[in-house]
């Protein structure tokens, strides 16, 4: 892992009396791609805010390369952001909002444009300098933004919901786009969405924010497969959450029935939650499945059906290249390495309770 | 459009013809006329008379100067209340509209009360032992009446297009190094420019054109255009010669219409 280049100490932030951040701590490393992901009213763009200076934290403090920064105003820090809905100034053409921040630092005229020059090249918007940016697409101007930006070389660039507003399909492409420029440009970006399929395509780290409290921090894979509470796996991709009782280490009892599972450490016959994903629930025989049920619905999603499968009392849903047409009677299995238990949280506001890190 | 909703402009057309075109068409005609019914453009050349012309030049002076005093007023509170949360602003924007709907007369009658040489005023000036205010019937009398007046017209075009600003772009200003300043000139002020433009307008012409405001406030020891034409139609009875200077006057109107939609594409001022 490379060097720690931002550290967030203890924040906290309230606005109207509403807690929005509460003692939230956090480090981000040099060239690392970081999203913060929740939902709306998680934090994670006032995070994002207190980053680039546009709020002031209640409390707590912003390390950047060893300083101090939390009273620095954004003009004078060393990170870059792209807005939500880009902010062009619509007054300039596009080479002048590119050169916007470089003529502040008063750099010379063969300077700036030869900036101009590579940033269009970089967001692959080669001549587009002299055009007005209302003329641009909704993803031409992103990438504007974008240039905009990185231009002024920034160690760090912080993205808010940068695609948004953009159609699935050039999401997508952008996606791309930006995993390639910061391959290009090897600095840090601190990303931040709602969007969990963006999330997984696009991170090295993924901070998974609820209520203001960080619920986990991993990579793409773990927070998939490793989700340590109910709000994680709920969040990330569809998900069985069931309430289960962990009978010893490796076997757990699922809506009354015995199942064979990898983890350990639990204790004896304590209630647990486990999430399995739907692609992980294996439709059979009735005969060879651990329990029956009968399939209830079912949807053809492109890829793969999605089933929902009556079983013990509990709505499973599956997601299966095999079709099971609606009413048969099925058989479930589920590989051990693929439930993952979960400590049960003890009452409702708990499952917003900070993690330790 | 079908020919079932074109009817329903019926009204307003009708309206507008007889109270629109039909006066126009006749400023025209008296204006372009003498008393014979001869063509002449005698009317309109007397703007160059010493007299009408020192009347125009009063009047186009005063109203740049409120023109000008009104913006800088306005500016800073346009920037305010834009910056202001909704329930706050609504209430301060009310609070500058509220004297709009009050008579226009009886506004700046009040004025003639409170700045007279006996008036509320100097009452209370004198109470203090301090020196009285003597503008009444000064050129500074009108200008302030005009002001007055004319206010609340530069504000909201100047609120309306400050809060179309989406406060990220400003951010991006700031995020890309520049300080307060900067910003201010190089970002807010371009972006407000249709609402500067629409406020000009809708000060400037009123103040003008305006006859109430020097004649009350003013004494009548100053005659703006808009004295003089009201003069020749009421007193002099020559509409020839007023509707004369009356086109003449709606020359620097048009001009500056023009202007305003040029620059003023998102018709700001186009809610009042």
């Amino acid at each position: 892992m490379n060097k720690e280049l931002i550290q967030l100490i203890d924040i906290s932030k309230s606005f109207d009396g509403q807690m929005v951040l509460d003692e939230l701590n956090l480090s981000i490393h040099e060239n690392e791609f970081v999203t913060l992901l929740g939902p709306s009213g998680c934090g994670k763009t006032t995070t994002l805010r207190i980053l680039g200076g546009f709020a002031n934290p209640d409390k707590g403090h912003v390390i950047f390369d060893g300083q101090d920064i939390t009273n620095i105003p954004p003009n004078k820090r060393l990170l870059n952001t792209v807005f939500q809905k880009y902010a062009l100034f619509t007054h300039m053409t596009i080479a002048e909002n590119i050169a916007f921040g470089l003529k502040i630092k008063k750099k010379s005229k063969s300077y700036i444009d030869d900036k101009i020059r590579y940033a269009l090249k970089l967001v692959n918007l080669e001549g587009y300098g002299n055009r007005m940016p209302d003329s641009l697409s909704g993803g031409q101007q992103q990438r504007i933004a974008i240039a905009r930006a990185i231009v002024n070389e920034p160690k760090v660039l912080l993205l808010d919901e940068p695609l948004g507003a953009l159609d699935l399909k050039l999401r997508q492409e952008m996606q791309y786009e930006l995993i390639r420029m910061k391959n290009e440009l090897g600095i840090t970006f601190v990303y931040v969405t709602h969007d969990q399929e963006e999330a997984l395509t696009m991170s090295d780290t993924i901070v998974v924010m609820n209520q203001g409290y960080i619920q986990q921090i991993g990579s793409p894979e773990s927070i998939y497969n490793e989700p340590e509470n109910a709000f994680v796996a709920d969040f990330i991709g569809d998900s069985n959450i069931i309430p289960a009782t962990m009978i010893e280490d490796k076997l757990v009892s699922i809506l009354g029935t015995r199942f064979a599972c990898v983890d350990t450490g639990f204790g004896r016959n304590k209630p647990v939650d486990v999430v399995i994903r739907p692609e992980d629930v294996i439709l059979v025989e009735p005969s060879e499945g651990i329990i029956q049920g009968i399939v209830t619905h079912l949807i053809f999603k492109g890829v793969h059906y999605e089933m929902e499968v009556q079983a013990c009392g509990f709505e499973w849903l599956v997601h299966s290249t095999t079709l099971f047409p609606v009413g048969k009677e099925v058989g479930i299995k589920v590989d051990p390495f693929n439930i993952q238990i979960m400590n049960k949280p003890e009452s409702e506001d708990e499952e917003a309770v900070a993690i330790d890190i | 459009m079908t020919s079932k909703s074109k009817w329903l402009s019926a009204p307003y057309l009708l309206w507008a013809v007889v109270f629109i075109i039909i006066p126009l068409g006749m400023i025209f005609y008296y204006g372009l006329t003498d008393k014979t019914g001869a063509f002449t453009l005698d009317n309109i050349i007397a703007i160059t008379t010493a007299g009408h012309a020192k009347a125009l030049r009063v009047s186009l002076l005063l109203s740049l100067i409120s023109t000008l005093v009104c913006f800088l007023l306005a500016y800073p509170l346009a920037m305010l209340l834009a910056q202001m949360n909704t329930r706050r602003h609504n209430f301060i924007i009310l609070v500058f509209i509220l004297p709009m709907w009050m008579n226009f007369l009886l506004r700046t009658l009040a004025w003639q009360t409170l700045l007279e040489k006996n008036g509320v005023i100097n009452h209370v000036l004198s109470f203090f032992h301090l020196p009285a205010l003597k503008i009444i019937n000064t050129p500074a009398a009108i200008v302030l009446g005009m002001v007055y007046n004319f206010l609340p017209f530069m504000i909201l075009p100047l609120y309306n297009a400050l809060s179309k600003i989406d406060k990220n772009v400003i951010n991006a200003a700031y995020d890309l190094g520049a300080g307060y300043v900067y910003t201010f000139i190089r970002i807010i002020l371009p972006l407000s420019v249709p609402g500067i433009i629409s406020g000009i307008t809708m000060v400037f012409i009123p103040a003008l054109t305006t006859f109430v405001i020097s004649s009350l406030l003013g004494g009548g020891k100053l005659l703006l255009i808009g004295d003089v034409i009201e003069q020749e139609f009421t007193r002099t009875s020559n509409w020839h010669l007023g509707s004369g200077l009356s086109m003449v006057l709606m020359i620097f109107i048009v001009i500056n219409m023009i202007l305003s939609a040029i620059f003023d594409k998102d018709g700001e001022g186009s809610m009042l």
